[in-house]
């Protein structure tokens, strides 16, 4: 189960809320998926206009909602976009992302943890989206941050875990929830993530770029129940040698 | 001046490029199509006469890259006409100094009612046009103008005359997040003939002008070529190779791509070198595998049909409502236009047509206080 700033959520996915062709698309899929916690780009949000909405769909689901600094490049752009979502969507959680990269999206390692400083004190519950390094994860876990998003490859790019070895260190030194972010293309990428002992994984182009978004996020949906299961029931250790069961020291119990 | 890609295209010979550009086999084009990072010359392959029966698999896989970048939306803007004024000479254009035509700069009380005229209409990103005049349309003219034009809108994109490392530094700061500066043509000989007066004749000024926009920082720069001025495929190669270029010198910056086809206007040319359907269809595609983070937009310069068809495969931003004209939304809806449109559906009603398609259309994408 996934606990963040003392909320438990049944779900270990998360839903990124882009690139769907419809909101009712959207939200048919946020359904399916079981999740409850769904990101939202501040930048693609238009609270004066309500143009293209996809908020009120979202908020009549009841669902709780992460807003993201999507879209800036510096620590001080990314803290103007967390005053703006806790004042307009009324959460002080935030999903912290800096990518000034505009190609691959690659979080800016220096100004994610210059702004994660910064949104602690302001009382911000951060959740920053980082590259998938140990140090860093750890310094971000110093810094206050409730989880840690290390990336499995860069977004949208459907590759699964590139950064395995990586990701195993974070999961095993860390003290805060690992949601790895970024990457995921199929539902075994995140069952996989949840069998390292991630808490949680998020995912958004898999599914809204799936030909069948809604029968993809029930694919996430029911991969990631099973990542939890086999987590919690004790996975077998892999062997690269079989298991003699006549083992050569059997002699040893007839002496 | 500071080194440019106008150093590098310096050393660069069309002749070579257009004799490249044609010299790929149909095993070097399906080799290019396999790829998932692109070279030049898998580019070029892929924009080559032995690549067009690859074509349905060229469209087929750009579409599948577009929408795992980009998922099942489309950007929507609409361009904002401030003044046709113009200090240049271009045989091609409608605006050009020469041409007999009222001649309109929108004062700030004109600019307040085109503002509002295209908010009410759902658009909520704009790319702001002028002729090229310095004097009277140069960076006073944009100081006083871009801060009310920002009030109105998320993003900014600005089309005018080049300018200078330092004005654009100010640009960015008063508000624009993208700036567009077509090279019509990388040929020399063609852009000399095209260009007659005005700073618009000195082609390096322009060459170098997407460094100048990389080094002050810009958030999005546009790139293009008016394709029918030469050869589209050399010209797409030249393109191809700028746009490698300026990715990797400044890799904060995001780009855009137009492939803006000459229309007639009035007082205008004929067309030499024409870019059939076909191989513009070919063109995007091709600059989607070559680049699948590259912003490709087309506007209503294309008929409703056409885009239909393109804007599924590989396009990402496209405008809608458009008026070329200074004014030509409420002010004066009967002033002369820069080049005629073709796709006449108001915002409204292509919305609704993205929707048939299967795309979301995005009005807002973007933050003011984002890029400054």
């Amino acid at each position: 189960m996934l606990t963040l700033d003392g909320v438990q959520l049944n779900s270990a996915l998360l839903l990124g809320t882009g690139k769907f062709a419809s909101a009712d698309q959207l939200v048919a899929a946020v359904q399916a998926s079981g999740t409850e916690l769904v990101t939202l780009a501040m930048k693609r949000l238009d609270l004066q206009h309500r143009s293209d909405d996809i908020l009120a769909p979202l908020q009549q689901l009841g669902i709780r909602l992460l807003p993201n600094t999507s879209g800036a490049k510096t620590a001080s752009e990314a803290v103007f976009a967390a005053e703006l979502a806790r004042e307009a969507l009324g959460t002080n959680w935030l999903k912290l992302e800096i990518h000034p990269d505009p190609r691959y999206l690659l979080p800016d390692p220096i100004e994610t943890l210059q702004a994660a400083r910064e949104l602690v004190k302001r009382d911000f519950v951060v959740l920053p989206y980082c590259p998938a390094d140990p140090v860093l994860c750890k310094r971000l876990e110093e810094a206050g941050c409730a989880a840690v998003m290390p990336l499995g490859a860069p977004i949208g790019s459907n590759q699964g875990l590139q950064t395995l070895a990586m990701l195993e260190i974070i999961i095993e030194q860390a003290r805060v929830p690992v949601i790895i972010d970024a990457g995921l293309g199929a539902p075994s990428h995140a069952c996989q993530a949840l069998e390292l002992g991630a808490s949680a994984v998020l995912v958004n182009t898999a599914i809204a770029s799936a030909a069948d978004p809604v029968a993809m996020a029930t694919g996430f949906r029911l991969a990631c129940e099973a990542g939890v299961y086999a987590r919690h029931s004790g996975l077998a250790t892999r062997c690269t040698q079989a298991q003699a069961s006549s083992p050569l020291t059997h002699f040893l119990e007839t002496l | 001046m500071k080194a440019g890609f106008f150093a590098l295209w310096q050393q660069q010979s069309w002749e070579h490029q257009l004799l490249q550009s044609r010299s790929y086999t149909l095993a070097q084009a399906r080799e290019a199509l396999g790829k998932a990072r692109l070279n030049l010359q898998d580019f070029q392959a892929l924009i080559s006469p032995a690549a067009e029966p690859l074509l349905p698999q060229l469209a087929a896989k750009a579409q599948q890259l577009t929408r795992q970048r980009f998922g099942c939306t489309q950007q929507l803007f609409a361009p904002l006409y401030l003044s046709n004024l113009c200090a240049n000479e271009c045989s091609y254009c409608g605006f050009s100094m020469s041409q007999k035509v009222k001649r309109r700069v929108l004062n700030a009380a004109e600019v307040e009612i085109e503002c509002l005229a295209l908010r009410k209409s759902g658009i909520d990103q704009v790319l702001i046009v002028t002729g090229e005049h310095e004097r009277k349309v140069g960076m006073p003219y944009f100081r006083q103008m871009l801060p009310l034009i920002r009030r109105h809108f998320s993003s900014l994109m600005l089309e005018v005359q080049p300018l200078s490392e330092t004005d654009y530094c100010e640009l960015r700061k008063l508000g624009v997040d993208a700036v567009m500066v077509y090279q019509e043509t990388y040929q020399q000989n063609a852009y000399q003939r095209y260009h007659l007066k005005g700073q618009k004749a000195d082609i390096g000024w322009r060459l170098d002008c997407p460094d100048r926009l990389g080094r002050a920082g810009i958030d999005k720069i546009g790139l293009g070529v008016l394709f029918g001025l030469a050869d589209w495929r050399t010209d797409a190669s030249f393109l191809a190779m700028h746009l490698l270029y300026l990715q990797q010198h400044y890799w904060q910056s995001r780009y855009s791509l137009s492939v803006p086809r000459i229309r007639p206007c009035s007082g205008g040319i004929e067309v030499p070198y024409p870019l059939s359907d076909k191989h513009l269809v070919q063109l995007i595609c091709a600059f989607r595998l070559l680049s699948p983070s590259l912003e490709i937009s087309l506007s209503t310069r294309e008929r409703a049909e056409l885009r239909d068809q393109l804007v599924p495969i590989a396009i990402t931003s496209s405008s809608a409502g458009s008026s070329t004209r200074p004014g030509g939304y409420a002010v004066d809806p009967e002033a002369l236009e820069q080049f005629s449109i073709d796709d006449s559906r108001s915002p409204a009603l292509y919305k609704q047509r993205l929707q048939q398609l299967g795309l979301a259309p995005v009005s807002k994408d973007w933050e003011s206080y984002l890029g400054r």
